[in-house]
């Protein structure tokens, strides 16, 4: 019985039990549904169990990790197989690379019967259990390639003693930005699954990831909003999201954003840093006084304003008559930030 | 003295009608880039602005206006066919801006490249940008460049702003500047970018912006141990994301556990480079490393090759 959650890691983590009757699989089932399941894949947050993969318990003589994903450093979609691993493989993968098996597949041929043989000697497989194996990695490949999924996994891939092969347990994660021609893939989402805040920002052309610290930080461009949670760091204090608002965002999409951050409860104080290239400083102070004006703001607010057009945000600020503490560059709003808090 | 970009570049943009396409062309004018060609299938006999002629493919671009460059800013849809149409004609260097773009397309363009002699920047990267010659294949903002022997390399857009903003305001110009692109696949390494600057007479130091995710600075830390003489700073972004949600153990068994800020950091300052503190302190790390000369990280660093 096995707790449906799109993390992995779910074994160690308490989430996979073996029921030997009924009733047995009654009460793991319910242990399962009430639990909070955190492993080292759900990024520090616990997950709320609300599925549950029922299957026959299998009498395995054998199992073996196989997936297929884009290796950035070949930018091609490789397929990787182990005969050690299963719970272990990231373990196998850091001490013995030697011992996890590549294939290289060229985009304009797929993955070749011989590449799919020689990974199925590789894992000491013979007879008919080569036939199936090939068969399991030449569908692997297929359908990454066909459904544009950044991530086909199956773990463990398991050998009966009668020499069949059986998926255990399979992960697939699928590439957003292919999303366009797969209109087949909106209806499998599973909204549960994901934060609320995240959906909502995601559905506004936001990134934003809730994070467990208390200084709120509103930033455009990925590389920044990061570097801004790490200088955050570095004076001593914890972030609490990670908020790009992209380059070239509305005035709607600002304030919705700030907005985001407002009703966060954990957050003591809000940093706005903003480095306008072609995003114009006006847009980010526009946005952030309407989302105040319309939700109000009880937590102090730093907000460093550089670049395109950023005499006219502070203007913008100065006008609004709200209490703001300005910056001059990115290390004194964090200090300046974190000295609020602390 | 620069890299890729500089007085002999003559630009072909490819997608220059569209909303973003026309206002970086526009500033890209203004900037001082030799703007010669836009291609807009279909528009072929226009002219954009008055100023540039349109033509319908990149083919006619190279041999009409004598093309030898492209700034990409069609459709994600649509990218991964601009890329292979300007290698195509022979442009020897793309610079794709177009984010978004699907995985396995960049799969089937690095596969398509090989062999041809063009060089891909990005995609979803700033651009290029030489401040000394004007000029300018992307969407940074110009004004806060100056020339000088810095290159800058970077994964990041923003971030890379903020990076050459305080070198300018602390006197330290810029030979070229390159974002190389935040996705997975892109088409130029940061161990090439350094190849090139290191081989550039005109660069004298070096600031690199890297990324958790990936093995890119750690392999670029390699080469610079065995090949940079010049002083290298360098900032890692990331270093407090959390563990990242995921699904499954791929990403790790295919990267050997690599990626993290930490590994990162270690292998840049085995290999002599001077980590910036914070993302505040990269330009005042670059003004530190050049006046003690050598590598950066070391007090009295390695004498010049």
């Amino acid at each position: 019985m096995k707790a449906q959650v799109h993390a992995g890691g779910r074994g160690k983590g308490g989430g996979v039990r073996r029921a030997n009757s009924p009733a047995e699989a009654a009460s793991c089932a319910r242990d399962i549904l009430a639990m909070k399941l955190t492993t080292a894949q759900t990024g520090g947050t616990a997950r709320s169990v609300r599925k549950i993969l029922v299957e026959k318990a299998a009498d395995l003589a054998g199992q073996f990790y196989a997936a297929i994903l884009v290796d950035r450093r070949s930018a091609r979609a490789t397929l990787v197989a182990s005969a050690e691993g299963g719970v272990e493989i990231e373990k196998v993968a850091a001490e013995t690379p030697e011992k996890i098996l590549k294939e290289t597949v060229d985009p304009v041929f797929g993955l070749m019967p011989f590449q799919a043989r020689r990974l199925a000697y590789g894992l000491g497989l013979s007879g008919d259990t080569v036939k199936s194996a090939v068969k399991v990695f030449s569908g692997m490949a297929k359908l990454f390639d066909a459904e544009d999924a950044s991530l086909v996994e199956i773990n463990p891939l398991g050998l009966l003693k009668d020499g069949s092969l059986v998926a255990l347990d399979a992960k697939i994660d699928i590439d957003d930005s292919a999303l366009y021609r797969h209109k087949d893939h909106p209806a499998l989402r599973d909204t549960e699954e994901e934060d609320s805040k995240e959906r909502e920002a995601k559905e506004l052309g936001i990134s934003y990831i809730s994070l467990d610290g208390d200084i709120g930080c509103l930033v455009n461009g990925a590389g920044l909003a990061m570097a801004t949670m790490d200088i955050i760091a570095h004076y001593g204090r914890k972030p609490a999201n990670f908020l790009d608002v992209g380059g070239g965002a509305s005035k709607e999409q600002v304030e919705a954003a700030f907005k985001i951050i407002l009703r966060d409860p954990n957050v003591k104080a809000i940093l706005v840093n903003i480095f306008g290239g072609i995003m114009r400083c006006d847009v980010i102070a526009d946005g952030v006084v309407s989302a105040v004006k319309s939700l109000g703001i009880s937590v102090p607010l730093v907000v460093r304003l550089e670049g395109t057009n950023a005499e006219q945000g502070k203007a913008v600020l100065d006008k609004s008559g709200l209490e703001i503490i300005s910056a001059s560059d990115m290390g004194e709003a964090a200090r300046k930030a974190v000295e609020l808090v602390s | 003295m620069s890299i890729l970009v500089g007085k002999d570049t003559r630009v072909v943009i490819q997608g220059i009608s569209g909303g973003h396409g026309s206002f970086h062309a526009r500033q890209m004018l203004e900037y001082g880039t030799k703007v010669v060609a836009g291609v807009v299938p279909g528009k072929g006999g226009q002219s954009f602005d008055d100023k540039v002629p349109i033509y319908d493919t990149v083919t006619d671009a190279r041999n009409k206006a004598g093309a030898n460059a492209s700034v990409i800013f069609v459709p994600a849809a649509f990218a991964a066919d601009a890329i292979m149409e300007a290698a195509d004609a022979g442009i020897e260097l793309v610079v794709c801006i177009t984010e978004g773009i699907p995985v396995a397309d960049m799969v089937r363009v690095k596969r398509s490249l090989e062999g041809k002699p063009c060089r891909l920047v990005g995609p979803n990267t700033p651009g290029v940008i030489t401040p000394e010659h004007r000029c300018k294949l992307g969407i940074q903002a110009g004004w806060i460049h100056a020339p000088g022997g810095i290159g800058v390399i970077s994964r990041s857009g923003t971030l890379t702003y903020e990076a050459v903003y305080q070198l300018t305001r602390l006197g330290i110009g810029q030979s070229t500047c390159i974002g190389l692109g935040g996705d997975p696949i892109v088409g130029t390494t940061f161990m090439e970018a350094i190849g090139m600057f290191n081989a550039d007479k005109g660069t004298k130091g070096l600031v690199l912006i890297g990324e958790i995710g990936g093995d890119d600075e750690e392999r670029a830390a390699e080469y610079i141990k065995k090949e940079v003489r010049i002083p290298v700073v360098a900032f890692i972004a990331g270093q407090t994301a959390p563990p990242g949600k995921r699904m499954g153990h791929a990403g790790a068994v295919i990267s050997g556990g690599k990626g993290t800020a930490r590994g990162k950091i270690e292998a840049l300052t085995a290999a002599g480079v001077r980590m910036a503190a914070s993302p505040a302190e990269i330009g005042a790390a670059m003004k530190e490393a050049l006046e003690k000369g050598g590598k950066g990280a070391r007090a009295g660093g390695r004498t010049k090759k």
